[in-house]
């Protein structure tokens, strides 16, 4: 059951020119009900009505982190909050990653590659094997590196000047290490004694998580993403969270997402 | 202690706060927060005859203390409603209203009829959902058209019948006694005003539907005004709604003439808003010595 109430900002630290980290005293009877994936709803000062959606990137003890960049006024506001401000907090919300997997390939461009940071440990403490992608715009954008390094088998960055890791897109680096991959299909000859086939998750720019879904579709391994969508009560009794599945309904992302499988999402704009 | 109990059309409610359909579902996530049976009143998600999935995403957007929403009336269809959600909106003390809208007067009755033996307490009738296109607004800016829509609820239902009126009319005192003349029992209002929002970056409306119906702190003084109008003009209790997020709000639209008020889209900033609400209205009561808090109804002493 989701939780809101006034928490005090533990730590707030500045992660490159664009990207803020708030950690949130939030209290256990949030962080034991939390899992990756999901996110919280913060109220953003007085003036604005809406709450701000904002994924999890970590959560630990008490407390739980989140990161995010500066869009609007929301988070304009936010980016300004200091250690001992106090927050107005909905969480957690929504349904997050599966990870049951025991072979993981995590996916994050840009302002996505937080909440993947909190699926790379829970699923590294679980004894899984991660692997991450990350892809980010320049080097003045690039955070939470070092986290990843720490709990992944591999890490690989890209961005699209190439001014860290490699210039060009994420979903290259996806590309590639599929293609190494067993395939999921059980008659393939090629595959037969390779390691089992990951699951891919994700989370990014729409157009991004549609090339990721393709490219694991193409592989037949299986991908979930996270999905963003604007949002009111973030609870699920407002339906204006609306997103259109391929077998034609709709779906809402705060409450049967935001994570959802790939193959279920109609990518179509 | 001010009474909080009041009797609306005939509906006995255990405290004036009623939450407004479309904002609270069918009531399973808010009650996860607070007990329902802490309401006076649920109105429902509007319903129509068949299950509708409502517009395309983005569905809101923020405006100066508001939000506009073009929902479209996503619902899972009358039947649906009786069968699966009702048994669990009932298993708490609280009245039931179901919100309906229809593309004919015929649709209306056939609802009245459903939802009557179903047993919910009272119909509250849409006329005025700006997110439809066809019948929806337009039965709610015609008030020939509205007299044809509540005759037909009324002579289809066995319990009491209120009429939700649209803000988008030049008059709104006309439809409102257009429907008060029709046998309507109550009347709710407002409903969302028409609006809408483009961002300036990409020039592009923020809805999809580039229209939608704001609600929120924003359109309260529209509400009272309105609610003000509709009182001095029909005997009928009133429901009113539209911007409240405090107890002082909820005053302002008992003092304009409302007997019950719903809390709607100050659920989004704050789940519990709707208790919060009935729990500053209450403190109003007893600051002014008020035995009962229907003595506030109509009690605006204008210049
Ligand atoms: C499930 C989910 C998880 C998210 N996680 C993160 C995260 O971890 N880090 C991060 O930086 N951002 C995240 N976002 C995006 C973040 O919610 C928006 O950047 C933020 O709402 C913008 O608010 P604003 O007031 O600064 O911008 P404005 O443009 O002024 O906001 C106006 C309105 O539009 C909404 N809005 C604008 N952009 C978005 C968007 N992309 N998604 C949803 N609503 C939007 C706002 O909530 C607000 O209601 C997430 C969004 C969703 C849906
Ligand atoms: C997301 C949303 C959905 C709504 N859906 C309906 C609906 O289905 N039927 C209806 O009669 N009114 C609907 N309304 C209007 C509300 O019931 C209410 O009249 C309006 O929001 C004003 O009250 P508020 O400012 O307290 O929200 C909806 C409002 C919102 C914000
Ligand atoms: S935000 Fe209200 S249903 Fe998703």
């Amino acid at each position: 059951m989701p939780v809101q109430k006034m928490c005090t900002v533990a730590e707030a630290v500045r992660l490159n020119e664009f990207a803020y980290s708030l950690t949130l005293e939030v209290g256990e009877e949030m962080t034991s009900q939390t899992s990756c994936g999901q996110f919280v709803h913060i109220k953003c000062g007085e003036e604005r009505l809406l709450r701000r959606p904002i994924s999890i990137c970590d959560w630990q003890g008490d407390l739980l982190r989140v990161v995010f960049e500066v869009r609007g006024e929301g988070t304009q506001w936010l980016s300004r909050r200091k250690a001992g401000d106090m927050l107005d907090v909905l969480g957690p919300l929504g349904h997050g990653f599966d990870l049951s997997a025991k072979r993981l390939l995590v996916v994050g461009g840009g302002i996505g590659v937080p909440p993947m940071l909190g699926v790379a440990k829970a699923a590294a403490s679980a004894g899984a094997e991660v692997h991450a992608a990350l892809g980010f715009r320049d080097q003045g954008h690039q955070m939470l590196t070092d986290a990843f390094v720490e709990c992944c088998r591999s890490m690989s960055v890209i961005s699209d000047d190439g001014s860290t890791g490699r210039k060009g897109f994420v979903t290259e680096l996806v590309e590639e290490f599929l293609r190494n991959q067993p395939c999921a299909g059980a008659d393939c000859a090629a595959c037969s004694g390779k390691p089992e086939p990951p699951v891919v998750m994700a989370c990014g720019p729409k157009g991004m998580l549609k090339a990721v879904a393709a490219a694991c579709a193409a592989h037949g391994v299986a991908c979930q993403v996270s999905l963003e969508e604007r949002m009111g009560c973030g609870v699920g009794a407002c339906l204006v969270c609306a997103c259109d599945m391929a077998d034609g309904s709709r779906k809402h992302v705060c409450k049967d997402g935001p994570v959802f499988n790939a193959g279920e999402v109609d990518w179509n704009d | 202690m001010t009474d909080l109990r009041v009797n609306f059309a005939g509906v006995e409610l255990k405290n004036p706060i009623v939450v407004p359909s479309g904002t609270f579902g069918f009531g399973r996530e808010y009650g996860q927060f607070f007990d329902l049976s802490e309401l006076g009143a649920i109105c429902v998600k509007g319903l129509t005859p068949l299950r509708r999935q409502g517009n395309p995403a983005p569905r809101i957007a923020e405006t100066p203390m508001g939000i506009l929403n073009s929902v479209g009336l996503q619902n899972p269809g009358v039947d649906a409603f009786i069968a699966h959600e009702l048994p669990e909106l009932r298993r708490h003390d609280v009245k039931i209203i179901a919100n309906i809208s229809g593309n004919t007067p015929e649709e209306y009755g056939g609802m009245c009829e459903k939802l009557s033996a179903a047993g919910v307490d009272m119909i509250e009738v849409n006329i005025s959902c700006p997110n439809v296109k066809a019948g929806g607004l337009a039965y709610g800016t015609r008030p020939e058209m509205a007299a044809e829509v509540t005759e037909i609820a009324k002579k289809s239902s066995t319990v009491p019948v209120m009429v939700k009126l649209s803000p988008n009319v030049t008059d709104i005192t006309e439809i409102a006694k257009a429907v008060e003349g029709a046998g309507a029992d109550a009347i709710s209002l407002i409903n969302t005003i028409r609006g809408m929002r483009i961002d300036v970056n990409t020039g592009r409306p923020i809805l999809k539907m580039n229209t939608g119906g704001l609600s929120g702190p924003a359109v309260l003084p529209v509400a009272v005004r309105m609610v003000w109008e509709v009182a001095n003009a029909v005997k009928v209790p009133i429901l009113g709604m539209g911007g409240v997020s405090k107890g002082a709000d909820a005053a302002e639209l008992m003092l304009a003439g409302a007997a019950a008020v719903a809390v709607g889209t100050a659920s989004f900033a704050d789940a519990y808003a709707p208790v919060r609400v009935r729990d500053e209205l209450s403190a109003i009561g007893e600051r002014k010595g008020l035995a009962n808090i229907a003595a506030l109804t109509g009690g605006v002493r204008p210049w």
